[in-house]
């Protein structure tokens, strides 16, 4: 399943705040439930995301069980120098993402 | 759909009126009912989680399949052109079985005809990706469904069946959705129950799902037996509720509270 849909503005100018969007795939199943067997369903949710920016970190969230399934973030950052963003998406069962995005700054 | 129990005494009563149909001028997609954050989660590709199948669906799309060795871009090219404007087009009229099949049937029957493949099951995820795939291409397009004349008895079939009250509610799908459209069931608005945005994100089922799925859902919550996926009944339902809303914008992905 194609997982993570990213959205950075792909040029900005320097000093701009600029919007990063993301979207990843995921059950985000609480463990709270149970099956019609009584048998509890467990726990399978991304626990935390982080995005840097040319090595450093610049957001990060800790993601719990009542959170909806396929967590979006949105969030603000001032365009300071063309470079990379990379996120990462680390969750229960060994989930892990990755995902990166571009921006050129003049 | 948990909340019918209430309102059922109230609608026994308002919908003995009986079904008229809402004039064209006034026929209106769910989505013109729900609140601005859900619109704006549609309209955003980026933040609809629709687009998360439709990105799935494109790789399944070009993906080699099975004996045949084939994949759907193999035949059918690139889909925002060979696939645009077919998912208005759905259910149609399919010669082998003398019947009408929705878009879901159409798929699987090229994956068993010209893939030698297995069917996928309905609400899998490869056949809702695929599915949202293909109706992406028709974002936009008006609906054309129930053109086709071979179609006519499969339509009227369709609305005998929305007409008809049924189970320990003893409501139609007009009770609500001809007669009640503008009032509410407890918290939801009840809609007029358009086909326009389908395969399509449900908050609630916190997943993407298919007309099959929204349908079973209405039918088992007036307290009646809902026909099981791929039954006729569900095809003949789909058909006139998409030639109902017939020049009306298609919109899936779309999102729904
Ligand atoms: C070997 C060639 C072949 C492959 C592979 C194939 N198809 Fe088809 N498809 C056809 C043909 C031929 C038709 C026309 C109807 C018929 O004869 O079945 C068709 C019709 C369709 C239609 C209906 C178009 C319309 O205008 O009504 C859809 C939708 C479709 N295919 C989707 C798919 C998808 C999705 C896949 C991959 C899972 C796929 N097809 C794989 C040959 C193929
Ligand atoms: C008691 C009232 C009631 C009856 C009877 C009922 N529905 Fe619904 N229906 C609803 C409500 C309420 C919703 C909206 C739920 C939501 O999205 O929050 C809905 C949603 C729908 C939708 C989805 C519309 C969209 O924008 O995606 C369709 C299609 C639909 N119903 C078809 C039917 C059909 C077909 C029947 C008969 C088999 C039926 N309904 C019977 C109350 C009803």
């Amino acid at each position: 399943m194609a997982s993570a849909l990213i959205n950075v503005p792909a040029k900005a100018k320097r000093g701009d705040i600029i919007e990063i969007k993301t979207l990843m795939s995921h059950i985000m199943e609480s463990g709270y439930r149970h099956k019609a067997s009584g048998e509890a369903v467990p726990r399978d949710i991304i626990t935390s995301f982080t995005c840097h920016f040319n090595g450093a970190e610049i957001f990060r969230a800790d993601l719990f069980p009542a959170i909806a399934a396929n967590p979006f973030f949105s969030f603000f950052t001032t365009a300071t120098e063309s470079g990379k963003f990379e996120f990462e998406w680390i969750g229960d069962k060994g989930f892990s993402e990755t995902a990166s995005a571009s921006i050129s700054v003049e | 759909m948990r909340f019918l129990g209430a309102i059922a005494t109230a609608l026994l009563v308002v919908g003995a009126v009986g079904a008229a149909e809402i004039p064209l001028a006034e026929r209106r997609s769910g989505y013109s009912f729900m609140k601005p954050d859900t619109k704006t989660m549609q309209d955003d590709d980026t933040a609809n989680p629709g687009m998360l199948w439709v990105l799935n669906g494109e790789t399944l799309w070009n993906r080699k399949t099975s004996a045949a060795d084939k994949a759907c871009a193999d035949c059918h090219g690139n889909a925002r052109a060979s696939m645009k404007g077919v998912a208005a087009r759905y259910p149609a009229f399919d010669k082998a079985t003398g019947r009408p099949i929705d878009l879901e049937q159409r798929i699987n029957s090229c994956r068993t005809n010209h893939q030698q493949a297995t069917p996928l099951p309905f609400e899998s995820r490869e056949l809702l990706s695929l599915t949202a795939f293909v109706a992406r291409q028709s974002q936009g397009a008006p609906i054309e469904t129930g053109a086709d004349p071979q179609l006519a008895p499969f339509v009227a079939k369709g609305r005998e069946l929305y007409m008809q009250r049924q189970g320990q509610l003893n409501l139609g799908c007009a009770n609500c959705h001809d007669d009640n459209w503008d009032k509410r069931l407890a918290g939801a608005a009840i809609t007029q129950g358009h086909p326009t945005g389908y395969p399509l994100y449900r908050l609630e089922w916190q997943s993407l799902g298919s007309l099959q799925r929204r349908l079973r859902a209405c039918i088992t919550g007036i307290r009646a037996q809902a026909h099981d996926y791929g039954a006729p009944e569900l095809v003949e339902l789909e058909l006139y509720l998409m030639s109902r809303a017939r020049g009306m914008a298609m919109e899936a992905p779309a999102v729904r509270p």
